[in-house]
C-alpha cells in the first residue's frame, strides 16, 4: 500500500476542481479592480467591461446570447432562481436531482428514473398529460454518476404539453458539449467552480422570451433580474474558465480511457461490484463505485488516510453522509446505496493516479472480505 | 455611459457662452426647462434687420449633454432666417453629438430653446410685422 | 471673475509637482479598492488550496473549512457576535433580502408588520414592497432634515403584530448614522426583532450587536475594502431568531443558505474585518481631518454650498453636497479625474434626483446640484487638496454658464418663474 507520504492524489473533481493558472491570473488581476460597475465613472466603466467580457465567454460556452446570462452566487442561487422565478403552477423534477433543485421545489413532483439512473420520459410524458402551466426540471448530467439525461427528448416532450424546462447543467458544463439551444432548454444553470472557475459564482441562462422574477430585490443589475453588487473577480474568472474550458475539450478523451481503465481493473478484482450508469453514456470523468459490506464513508477515509481524495454521497450534505438519494432512485437497496464512492477526474490527474487508487482499492476491498470471513 | 468626442469639445468648450440684453427691441429670448428637472436652458438670438440671426448666446443649467446641446445650437443658428433656425430638429442634434438614449431629452430642449427664442422675438414685433404689411 | 482667474492660477500651480496620480477615487461609499493585504490572504485559495469546504471527509475539505470558520471568528469579532451567529451570504443586497424575507416568512401566522425608514437602501425598500404585495403591512418612518429617524415615531409605529424594525447603521448616499443603541433598546422591550443595514457601518464605526440589541445584521465585503461577491447575516441566538432560507439546497449555514461557500472569498472578508478592526480608530480620525479639510475648503471658497444631512453624527468619510445653481451630473463631467457620484451608484444610471436627499426635504432643484463624496483608506492629504481645487474651478466655471446663477445673481427669486418643464 502506497504510504500517506506520497504525493495527494484528488480525485474529487466533481465537488470542486482546482483552477487552472489563466483564470487564478485573470481573478488575481480582477479582485484588485476599485470599480463599482453601476458607477458611471472610469473605474466603474473599467469593472462593468470586465463583466461583459465575461458575460461573452460563458454564453458562447453554452451557445446562449449574452443577454441571456444572469450571474448569480453560484449554482445553488441559479437553480433557486430557476424554480421560483418563473411562477409555475405545478413543478416536475427528476427524483436524482440536487439538492439545490429537490429543496427549492420541496413540493414538486418526482418523475421516477430508471434502474441505469435515466429519466423516465413515458412517466413524463403521463405526467404532462395532466395538464396546468408546470416547469420541468432535469440535470444534464448527474453530479453522483455523471450519467447523461435525455434533455433535449424531454424539453421536446415539456413543450408538447406547453411546459417550459429548466436545465441543471452544473456538472455538465465543461465535461462535455452544452448547447442550451440543441437542447431546447427554457433555463440552464451553471456553477462557476464546477467547470474550472472559482466558487461563489455562477449563472442562470434565461432564454429570451421568457420571464423570470428575481429573487434578490434592489439594484438593477442582471437587468433587473437579480439585485447586488457584481462578484466581479468570480465573474471574471468564471469567464476564463468557461473560454478554458471550450478550448480543453480534448481532456475529455484522456480522462475517459483513464476512468475506463479503473473500472476494468476494479471488476477484474471484483467482478461482482456494481459500477452505476456504466451502462449508458456518462461523463467521461466520473465513476460511482459500489464497494459490498464497507460504507462509503469508512472507504472515503481509508482512502484519504492513503492520500487520495474521493467523496461519498454529495459534499453539499453540509459532512452529514447518508445513503446517496440518487442511487436510491435508481433502485438500489439502502444497504448498496450507502457503499457507494464517487471518483471524479480532472485535469492535473496522471496517469499513475489511476495504478494508485486501483492499489488503496484493492487494498480496502481485500481487508474487508478477510474481515468478513472471520465474522 | 461613454461620450463622443464632439460633445465633450462643446462641453469642454462651449460656444457663445453668454448673454444678450433681453430687453433689446432685436433679441428674442427663451428660457425652457425647469430646475427642478435638472436641466434649464437659456437661448438668445440677436435679430438683423433683414431677419437674419446675427448672434446667439447661450446659458444652461444642466449635464454635460444639455450644455452641448445648446452650444451646438447656437453654433447651428448664426447665420440663419428665423425660419430657417426653426427647421431644425432635435433629433440632427442628437446625431451630431451622438447622445445616448438617455440624454436624448436634451436635444428636445435645445430645440425648444431655439422655438422659443424666435417665438419671443417674434412677439416683440408683432405688431412692427403687420404694420409693414 | 476675478476670483474665479486665480482659483484658476492654484489649479495650474496644483497641476506641477504636487499633482497626485489621477484619476482620485473619492467614491468609498459605491465599493472600496480590495486591500493588497486582503489580497494576499486570499491567494492562496485560489491556487493551491482549492478543497470544497463541505468536503468533510477529506483533507482538501478540511482546511478550507478551517479557514471559512477562522474568517467567520473575524467577522463576529467587528461587531460583538459569535461567529456561530455569522451567516455567509453573496452580498450585503442577500442579506438585507434574507433577513427581511426570511424573518418575515418565518413569522408570518403570528405577525404580518415591518417598520422601515424611507432612506434605506434600495435592496431594503424593493423588498419591502415586494412583502406588502404578499400582504404585509410595512410602515416607511419618515426622517428629519438631519437624515435621522424620530424615535418617539417609531415607538409609536410599533404594534402588537410588529415582526421586525429594519432601519440601516449608515446612510450610503449622506453617511448620517442612526441612533441603534436606542432603536435596539426599544424594539428589544416591545418584543420586536431589530435588522440593521450595517454595510456602510461595519470597520468604520464601533458596532456592538450585543450592547445595541440588535438581533440581524448584513455586512458587505466590498465596502470594507473586501472582495466583492461576499457578505454575511448576523443572525442572533440571544434572543433566537428564525428565519426562512431563501436559497435551499445543501443545507449549508446551518440550512439558512445553502450553496457551497466560496473559500477565497470568506477569507477575504475575514481579513478585511480583522484588519478594519485593528486599524478603525486610527483610521476614522485620520478620515475625520481629511474630510473637514476638505469642507472647510469648499466653504471658505465657494458660496452657496449646503451640506446633506448632519456633519456630526455621519460616517467620517463622507461629505454629500449641494453646489447650488450647478447641475450634479454636468458638474461630475468637468471634474472627470475625481470619481465621485451624485446620487447612489446603483440608480445614477437612471436620472431622477436622489430619493435619499429629496427624503431630508432638500428641494428637486437642489438634489440635482448634488454630488457624494467618499474618502477612504487610500485617500491622501494631497488628493483632497487637489479635489478641492478641481471642484471651485469647475463649479466657478459651471456658475458662469448657468442661467439660474445669473438670475440669483440678478435677485430674481427662481421660484417666481413659472418653470415650464418638459
Amino acid at each position: 500500500m502506497t504510504g500517506p507520504t506520497a504525493q495527494p492524489i484528488y480525485l474529487d473533481h466533481n465537488a470542486s476542481a482546482p483552477m487552472p493558472p489563466a483564470v487564478v491570473a485573470a481573478m488575481a488581476e480582477a479582485v484588485a479592480e476599485p470599480g463599482n460597475p453601476s458607477s458611471v465613472h472610469g473605474f466603474g466603466r473599467a469593472a462593468r467591461q470586465r463583466i461583459d467580457g465575461a458575460r461573452r465567454a460563458v454564453a458562447r460556452l453554452v451557445g446562449a446570447a449574452e443577454q441571456e446570462i444572469v450571474f448569480t452566487s453560484g449554482g445553488t442561487e441559479a437553480n433557486n432562481l430557476a424554480l421560483g422565478g418563473v411562477g409555475a403552477e405545478r413543478i416536475l423534477v427528476s427524483a436524482i436531482e440536487h439538492d439545490s433543485v429537490l429543496r427549492a421545489a420541496p413540493q414538486a413532483e418526482r418523475i421516477p428514473v430508471t434502474a441505469d439512473g435515466v429519466v423516465d420520459l413515458d412517466a413524463l410524458d403521463a405526467m404532462l398529460a395532466r395538464g396546468g402551466g408546470a416547469l420541468v426540471s432535469i440535470m444534464l448530467a448527474n453530479n453522483e454518476t455523471g450519467v447523461i439525461q435525455p434533455v433535449a427528448e424531454a424539453a421536446a416532450v415539456a413543450h408538447r404539453h406547453g411546459a417550459m424546462i429548466h436545465c441543471d447543467a452544473i456538472q455538465a458544463a465543461g465535461r462535455m458539449a452544452v448547447d442550451v439551444g440543441a437542447l431546447g432548454a427554457d433555463l440552464l444553470s451553471l456553477s462557476g467552480h464546477k467547470l474550472g472557475g472559482p466558487t461563489g459564482v455562477g449563472a442562470l441562462v434565461v432564454r429570451s422570451g421568457i420571464a423570470l422574477a428575481p429573487m434578490l430585490r434592489g439594484g438593477g443589475q442582471e437587468r433587473w433580474r437579480r439585485a447586488g453588487t457584481e462578484n466581479i473577480a468570480g465573474i471574471v474568472g468564471f469567464g476564463a474558465a468557461a473560454q478554458a474550458a471550450g478550448e480543453a475539450s480534448g481532456d475529455t478523451e484522456m480522462l475517459g480511457a483513464w476512468r475506463d481503465d479503473i473500472e476494468r481493473r476494479i471488476r477484474d478484482i471484483a467482478p461482482d461490484v456494481p459500477i452505476y450508469g456504466s451502462e449508458v453514456p456518462r461523463l467521461a470523468n466520473t465513476s460511482c463505485l459500489g464497494m459490498p459490506g464497507v460504507k462509503g464513508e469508512t472507504q472515503v477515509m481509508a482512502f484519504d488516510l492513503a492520500g487520495i481524495a474521493v467523496s461519498a454521497g454529495s459534499a453539499c450534505s453540509s459532512g452529514k453522509v447518508t445513503p446517496s438519494a440518487v442511487l436510491s432512485a435508481m433502485g438500489a437497496a439502502p444497504d448498496a446505496a450507502g457503499e457507494a464512492i464517487r471518483v471524479s477526474l480532472g485535469r492535473g490527474n496522471r496517469a499513475e493516479d489511476v495504478d494508485r487508487f486501483v492499489a488503496v482499492w484493492r487494498d480496502v476491498y481485500q481487508r474487508a472480505r478477510r474481515l468478513r470471513q472471520a465474522a | 455611459m461613454s461620450y463622443s468626442e464632439k460633445l465633450i469639445d462643446h462641453y469642454e468648450n462651449p460656444r457663445n457662452v453668454g448673454s444678450l440684453d433681453k430687453n433689446a427691441a432685436d433679441v428674442g429670448t427663451g428660457l425652457v426647462g425647469a430646475p427642478a428637472c435638472g436641466d434649464v436652458m437659456k437661448l438668445q438670438i440677436r435679430v438683423n434687420e433683414q431677419g437674419i440671426i446675427e448672434d446667439a448666446k447661450f446659458k444652461t443649467f444642466g449635464c454635460g449633454s444639455a450644455i452641448a446641446s445648446s452650444s451646438l445650437a447656437t453654433e447651428w443658428i448664426k447665420g440663419k432666417t428665423l425660419d430657417e433656425a426653426e427647421t431644425i430638429k432635435n433629433n440632427q442634434i442628437a446625431q451630431h453629438l451622438a447622445l445616448p438614449p438617455v440624454k436624448i431629452h436634451c436635444s428636445v430642449l435645445a430645440e425648444d430653446a431655439i422655438k422659443a427664442a424666435v417665438a419671443d422675438y417674434r412677439a416683440k414685433h408683432a405688431g412692427k410685422s403687420e404694420a409693414a404689411e | 471673475m476675478a476670483t474665479e482667474a486665480k482659483n484658476m492660477a492654484q489649479g495650474e500651480k496644483m497641476n506641477g509637482a504636487n499633482r497626485p496620480p489621477l484619476p482620485i477615487y473619492l467614491d468609498y461609499q459605491a465599493t472600496t479598492p480590495t486591500d493588497p493585504r486582503v489580497v494576499q490572504a486570499m491567494l492562496p485559495w485560489f491556487t493551491e488550496k482549492f478543497g470544497n469546504p463541505h468536503s468533510r471527509n477529506h483533507a482538501y475539505g478540511w482546511e478550507a473549512e478551517e479557514a471559512v470558520e477562522k474568517a467567520r471568528a473575524q467577522i463576529g469579532a467587528i461587531i460583538g457576535a459569535d461567529e456561530k451567529e455569522i451567516v455567509f451570504t453573496s452580498g450585503a443586497t442577500e442579506s438585507n433580502n434574507l433577513a427581511l424575507q426570511g424573518v418575515a416568512r418565518f413569522y408570518k401566522d403570528r405577525k404580518n408588520h415591518l417598520i422601515t425608514a424611507v432612506t434605506e437602501h434600495k435592496c431594503v425598500l424593493d423588498t419591502m414592497r415586494h412583502l406588502e404585495q404578499e400582504g404585509f403591512n410595512v410602515t416607511y418612518l419618515p426622517v428629519a432634515k438631519d437624515g435621522l429617524i424620530d424615535l418617539a415615531e417609531l415607538k409609536a409605529a410599533i404594534t402588537d403584530k410588529t415582526v421586525l424594525v429594519s432601519i440601516m447603521a449608515a446612510n450610503n448616499e449622506i453617511g448620517v448614522i442612526q441612533p441603534l443603541a436606542e432603536i435596539g433598546a426599544i424594539c428589544r422591550e416591545r418584543g420586536v426583532f431589530f435588522h440593521t443595514d450595517a454595510a456602510q457601518a461595519v470597520g468604520k464605526i464601533p458596532l456592538d450587536v450585543k450592547s445595541m440589541k440588535i438581533d440581524l445584521m448584513s455586512i458587505s465585503g466590498h465596502k470594507i475594502y473586501g472582495p466583492k461577491g461576499i457578505g454575511a447575516l448576523y443572525v442572533g441566538r440571544k434572543p433566537r431568531v428564525r428565519l426562512q432560507a431563501l436559497i435551499h439546497g445543501g443545507g449549508q449555514e446551518r440550512g439558512m443558505r445553502s450553496g457551497t461557500l466560496p473559500t477565497p472569498l470568506c477569507v477575504g472578508l475575514g481579513e478585511a474585518c480583522a484588519i478594519a478592526q485593528r486599524e478603525m480608530g486610527a483610521e476614522a480620525e485620520r478620515l475625520k481631518r481629511l474630510r473637514d479639510r476638505f469642507y472647510a475648503q469648499i466653504k471658505k471658497r465657494l458660496p452657496e454650498v449646503y451640506l446633506n444631512g448632519d456633519l456630526e453624527r455621519r460616517l467620517p468619510g463622507n461629505l454629500n453636497l449641494s453646489f447650488a445653481y450647478v447641475e450634479g451630473e454636468g458638474l461630475m463631467m468637468g471634474i472627470k479625474d475625481l470619481c465621485v457620484s451624485s446620487g447612489s451608484a446603483c440608480t445614477s444610471a437612471s436620472l431622477e434626483p436622489s430619493y435619499v436627499l429629496r427624503a431630508l426635504g432638500v428641494e428637486e432643484e437642489m438634489a440635482h446640484t448634488s454630488l457624494r463624496i467618499g474618502f477612504g483608506r487610500f485617500t491622501t492629504e494631497q488628493e483632497v487638496d487637489y479635489a478641492v481645487e478641481h471642484i471651485v474651478s469647475s463649479v466657478n466655471r459651471l456658475r458662469a454658464m448657468s442661467p439660474l446663477w445669473e438670475m440669483a445673481q440678478e435677485g430674481i427669486d427662481l421660484k417666481s418663474i413659472q418653470w415650464a418643464g418638459h
